[in-house]
Formats: structure tokens, C-alpha cells, sequence
């Protein structure tokens, strides 16, 4: 290789010679990509994007409150728990499964908290670890059916719905709401809490920051090992949007009350699991095990430990999620996780641009598509709609984005593209 | 990785078959069969539908266990009870279906389940490894940042080979690698294989083409009713392959062959 390369090869990048490629460089470059890949059907992050813009636009239009500072506060502080069952169900989704009873699981987990921590006074953390290491334990359980029994993640789980309702109600008991003390720490940090204005506006910055030296360090690492690298102008333009555009938010939500620290950690949690499925040996099994189990099975990748983390995986963050919502509601009820819960978190998965039928997705899904159901919901209560309007306008959106993730899959075949 | 210390030199003895056989129940599938395989050498196994060719190469590829007979390996007897020690030891196959994840890209394909730095996979060495192996194999893969959806069948075939090589194997089973290829992607396979001999593995490979088994194998076995039924050259005619294969030196192959040879004499 070295000494072809010395033979005045040396211009021809290693993944630019063939010459039937065409080389997209620079900022036209990255444009013209993106352009393609959204005609084929590669639509990525901007379905969710002008869905967000539309329902800006209608609900401000109708009540100007839509964007008043402090209800958009409002909206990411309830944004965090589906926030985080939704991180959960990217997880399965990416094999092709599903969990129905992420709902159930993060009642069960609001339940544990009340019982555990206001009833039998232990400490919180001993609460809170007893609710997770139940998630865990019902994540398991549903991966143990679905690999030794090969029983359809769909009945297991829709069993699950049922049984850890049951596992509710029942450790609740006759009085069946237990409230949790407004003045800890837990119900502060669920409705009260907001970052510091230094951290917010830092948290706005880090990003493109990262961004830029990321990109800087890859395009070094491309160069040294004589590969093709995007130029630096892509790299600083996507930081600077993405910094201005957060900036402003952060801006804008200081206006108000400011960042809730929930929705805070809830981003935190969105780019950690970005790191495990893009940069990790987990996270590529889990895509390769959605898109072709057999040929996954035949690389040497342990399939069913692959399903059994995701699986645990999702149970947990739900568990979190239902740990959160108690916070949220300063209560531990029997209505907790029931109603829209469910629904509410898989579609904001979907919506996001996590694919149902595996493969596919990525952690920002969750964040993005909680924003969007979210945004329906906190616009439809602030019309005063009764819920039998607004379960279906959540029920048809959900439709439609389930209707464009299968379209574009149907383009993406059609094109070449997974 | 221990055994390029150790790599045979071309012609060297890597795989040696004596009297293997594998029952399953009243069904005699594979029944005293032997098989020699020599470093830089194409053994083409051939043999009509039911002969016992799958079974023999489930057999080395750790699928199935022989019910009798012996597999010694670089001189030593061995054991392949599990698909994960045969490719441990260096025998490598690539399945029929190829047994990619359409969704990944190339990069991701080729180094599945065995990424390199697994806590933080480092992308730059492996592409670079993988376009220098594709390079070495002369490979036209247009970009290794695609998914292998958008890739055609012979650029799939050559996907899959490489990843077989990238273990660095001694010997490389290829379960008819052209059955579902186009003429130009078929030459290309060809091409592949023997580039892969030219590397110093040692290549089975199973099809029911005579005319791309003829084309790059240095040896023909072939397999009748799970029986051992001689071992030809490239420079054995059709008919006579045909015939070794069916069992019978009088069908159509023949009977054209015949035709046209006496065609021939009144011209």
C-alpha cells in the first residue's frame, strides 16, 4: 500500500478513488447530500422539524399563550418523564420490538416511591433504586419470554400492561393515592427546580463547542490515515446554528422561569445513549440485530443478550420516567401511567424518526418527538378541548407519523438505502 | 493472529478429510469422505442436489458433528464443535445468503462483532482497514459509507468475502458464491477467488456451475449420494463431470456432445 501511495498517488484519497462516486465537498456539498437523501426517503430529523414549526404556528395563532416563556417551561418540565420512557422504547424499537407496558411499568415505578419512600419512610435513593432494579426485573422477564419462548414481544408485553397495573393498584391499596411531601427535594426537583442562568447558557455552548472540536479531531485523525474529510465549513456552520438556536432558547426560556433542571438531566441522558448507540459495540449489535438477526447471529454477536439489554434497558427507563412523573405530580396514584402514557411515549419515538420495523433511529428521537407531543398536548389543553378531542388529535397524529416512517421506508427500499 | 508465526507456505497441507461420515437417523448423509485442502488452492466440491455437499460444508463449518472419521487441521486432529471455534481456528465461510445487515453501511458490515476498540469504536482504522482489504482484493465498492442496501449482488458477494477474510482464515468456504449473480458479477467473483488463492488461503467452494467451477478450481471433487466419487482437473470435459456428478454417461449432456461430435466428423 505505502508504496503505491509514494508513486504520486499520494493526491487520491483511499475512499475517493472511484471515480463513479461523486465527491461531495464543502457546504454545497453537504447540501446537495442532504437534498438526496431526503428525496430518497432518508427523511432523518425533518418530519419532526416542520412538525414542530406547524404546530407553532397554528397554536400560537389560536392562543398567543402557546409561546408565552413560562408555558414552554411548563411544557419541558412535563416533557422530561415521557422524555424518558421514550429513550426506553428507542431502544426495543431499534430491534423491532416493542413494550406496551412502559405505561404500567412507570405507574408501578410512581407506586414503589409512594409506598417505599412516604409510607415505609425509607430513605429516597433506597426508593428510587427499588423502583429501577423493578424495571429492570420486568425487562428481564420479557426478554427471558422472548428468547427462550419466542413468545412476540407484543403479547409479552401486552401481558406485562396488564399484570403490572395489577402490581399497582394492589401495592397502592383501598386508599389508592399516596401523596408525596411537597417540601422534598424529589417533588422540588420535579416542579420547582430550574438550572442556574451560568449553566443554561453553558449547556447552550457546550454543544457546538464539541461540535467543532469533534469535527476538528476527525477531520485531523481522516487526513492523517489519507481519507476524505468534510471540510471544516460544514462543521463550523452546523456548530453555529445549533449554538445560536440554543442560545436563543435558553434566552427566551430565561424570560420566564428558565431551564427546568429535570428537562436538563433528561438531555443529559438523550446524549449518553447517543454516545452507546452510535460509538459502542452495544449500540451497533442493537441496529445490526434490527435489521438482520440471523446475519447478526452469524457475526459472533450474542442475540438474545443484545435483546435482553434493550429490553432491561427500556423497562428501566421507564421505571425513571414513572419516578419522575410521581415527582412531577408530587402523587403516587392509581391514574399514574394509565391513559395516554403509553401511547404518548411511543409515538414521540416514532415521530422522532425511530423506525418501528428496526434498524433504524437514534436517541434524539426522543427528545424531538417528546417536544412535538408535548406541544400538541399543552396547545390543545391550553384551546380548553375536552380529552375526548384531544385522544384523537394525539391518536391521528400518531397515525400520520407511523404512515410517513412506513412511506419512506417504502422510498428508501425503491432507492437502495436500508 | 498467533498463526502468522506459523502461516503454511503455499502448497502446504491445511485440512486433511479421512473416512468422514455423518448419519442423521436412518439417513446416511455423508459417508467416507475424503478431502484434502493445500494453501493458495481452489478445491471445487460439486455434486447434484442431496449429494452431501451442504452437510459437508455444515460439518467444517462447525454446524454439524461428523458421526465417524477424522478432520485434522495443520496436522493436528481436531474437534469443530461450534461455528465460533471453526472461525477461531481460521476456517471461515461465507453462507449462501451472505449474512449482511442491509441497514449498516460496509464499514459497520465488515467489522460486525468484532469492532475495533468496542467502548469507543474507532471509525478512521477501521474504514481504513476495510479499504485496504477491498483495495487488496481489487474490489469496485464505490463508498464503504453507504448501507449495503444500495449495493448490487456481486458488490454484496464481495462484502461478504471480504469480511470472511478479515479474521485472517486459512481456508475459506464459499457456498455457491454465483448462484444469484449476473455474467459481469460473476467474472468479478471469480476474479475475487483468485486473488483470495493468490493471498495463500486455501478456497472450497461449492457450486453447481461446471462452467465457474472449471474456471478457477485446481481440483474438482466430486460428491454422489453423500459418497466420495472422484477428483478431477479443470481440464476434465463436461460430460465426463456430468457424468461423475449423475452417475450416468448416458443423458442429454451427453447425448448433445455426442451430436455435435459427429456433426463435426461429416463436416
Amino acid at each position: 500500500m505505502a508504496n503505491t501511495l509514494q508513486n504520486g498517488e499520494k493526491s487520491v484519497r483511499l475512499d475517493q478513488a472511484d471515480t463513479r462516486v461523486r465527491q461531495d465537498a464543502g457546504l454545497l456539498g453537504a447540501l446537495r447530500g442532504f437534498i438526496d437523501r431526503v428525496r430518497s426517503g432518508d427523511l432523518g430529523m425533518l418530519p419532526v422539524a416542520i412538525g414542530l414549526l406547524l404546530i407553532s404556528i397554528v397554536f400560537s395563532l389560536l392562543n398567543p399563550v402557546f409561546l408565552a416563556p413560562n408555558n414552554l417551561v411548563n411544557l419541558l418540565f412535563d416533557a422530561a418523564a415521557v422524555g424518558f420512557i421514550a429513550l426506553g422504547v428507542v431502544c426495543v424499537l431499534l430491534l423491532g420490538e416493542i413494550d406496551l407496558s412502559i405505561g404500567s411499568m412507570s405507574g408501578l415505578a410512581s407506586a414503589i416511591i409512594g409506598v417505599l419512600w412516604v409510607n415505609s419512610g425509607l430513605p429516597l435513593i433506597v426508593a428510587i433504586a427499588g423502583a429501577l432494579a423493578m424495571g429492570a426485573l420486568v425487562g428481564m422477564l420479557y426478554g427471558f419470554l422472548r428468547n427462550r419462548f419466542e413468545m412476540p414481544s407484543f403479547v409479552a408485553t401486552l401481558a406485562g400492561l396488564l399484570a403490572l397495573l395489577g402490581l399497582q393498584l394492589y401495592i397502592l391499596g383501598p386508599t389508592g393515592s399516596i401523596n408525596l411531601p411537597f417540601t422534598s427535594p424529589l417533588v422540588r426537583f420535579g416542579q420547582i427546580l430550574i438550572m442556574p442562568t451560568w449553566l443554561s447558557y453553558l449547556a447552550a455552548v457546550i454543544p457546538g463547542v464539541l461540535i467543532v472540536l469533534g469535527g476538528m479531531r476527525t477531520s485531523q485523525a481522516r487526513t492523517a490515515a489519507n481519507l476524505s474529510s468534510t471540510g471544516m465549513s460544514v462543521v463550523i456552520v452546523k456548530a453555529a446554528v445549533l449554538t445560536l438556536a440554543l442560545v436563543f432558547a435558553v434566552y427566551y426560556l430565561e424570560r420566564g422561569r428558565g431551564v427546568p433542571l429535570m428537562f436538563g438531566v433528561f438531555t443529559l441522558f438523550v446524549v449518553l445513549l447517543n454516545y452507546a448507540l452510535t460509538r459502542t459495540q452495544w449500540g451497533r449489535s442493537l441496529f445490526a440485530v434490527g435489521g438482520n438477526a440471523e446475519a447478526a447471529r452469524r457475526s459472533g454477536i450474542n442475540v438474545r443478550r443484545i435483546r435482553m439489554s434493550a429490553f432491561v434497558a427500556c423497562s428501566t427507563f421507564a421505571a425513571l420516567g414513572g419516578v419522575f412523573a410521581a415527582a412531577r405530580l408530587a402523587s403516587a396514584s392509581q391514574q399514574a401511567g394509565s391513559g395516554d402514557v403509553n401511547l404518548n411515549a411511543i409515538a414521540a419515538a416514532v415521530i422522532g424518526g425511530t423506525s418501528l420495523f428496526g434498524g433504524r433511529g437514534s436517541a434524539w428521537s426522543a427528545l424531538l418527538g417528546v417536544l412535538v407531543i408535548m406541544a400538541i398536548s399543552n396547545g390543545l389543553t391550553l384551546l380548553n378541548l375536552s380529552s375526548s378531542l384531544r385522544y384523537m388529535i394525539t391518536g391521528a397524529v400518531l397515525a400520520i407519523a407511523v404512515i410517513v416512517d412506513s412511506l419512506a421506508r417504502r422510498s428508501r427500499a425503491s432507492h437502495g438505502r436500508a | 493472529m498467533a498463526d502468522v508465526n506459523t502461516a503454511p507456505a503455499i502448497g502446504d497441507l491445511l485440512l486433511r478429510l479421512r473416512g468422514v461420515g455423518k448419519q442423521f437417523g436412518a439417513v446416511t448423509a455423508l459417508e467416507g469422505i475424503d478431502l484434502d485442502v493445500h494453501a493458495g488452492e481452489v478445491v471445487a466440491l460439486v455434486g447434484d442436489n442431496g449429494a452431501g455437499k451442504s452437510t459437508l460444508v455444515k460439518v467444517l463449518a462447525g454446524v454439524h458433528q461428523p458421526t465417524s472419521g477424522t478432520i485434522e487441521y495443520l496436522g493436528k486432529q481436531v474437534t469443530l464443535d461450534t461455528p465460533g471455534k471453526a472461525l477461531e481456528m481460521g476456517i471461515a465461510t461465507v453462507f449462501q445468503d451472505l449474512a449482511l445487515c442491509e441497514n449498516l453501511d460496509v464499514v459497520a458490515n465488515l467489522f460486525l462483532g468484532h469492532e475495533i476498540s468496542p467502548w469507543r469504536m474507532d471509525e478512521v482504522q477501521m474504514e481504513v482497514r476495510a479499504w485496504t482489504l477491498l483495495k487488496e482484493l481489487a474490489a469496485r465498492i464505490p463508498s464503504v459509507r453507504e448501507p449495503v442496501a444500495s449495493l448490487s449482488g456481486g458488490q454484496r458477494q464481495t462484502v461478504a468475502i471480504a469480511r470472511s477474510l478479515l479474521s485472517d482464515p486459512q481456508i475459506i468456504m464459499l457456498d455457491e458464491p454465483t448462484a444469484a449473480l449476473g455474467v459481469a458479477q460473476t467474472a468479478e467473483v471469480l476474479n475475487l477467488i483468485e486473488r483470495v488463492r493468490a493471498r495463500g488461503h486455501g478456497v472450497i467452494l461449492i457450486s453447481h456451475n461446471m462452467e465457474d467451477v472449471r474456471a478457477v478450481a485446481d481440483r474438482i471433487v466430486v460428491l454422489r449420494l453423500g459418497k466420495n466419487n472422484g477428483i478431477f482437473t479443470a481440464e476434465t470435459s463436461h460430460q465426463e463431470l456430468v457424468a461423475a456428478i449423475t452417475g450416468a454417461s448416458e443423458n442429454s449432456v451427453s447425448r448433445r456432445a455426442a451430436r455435435k461430435l459427429e456433426e463435426m466428423d461429416e463436416v
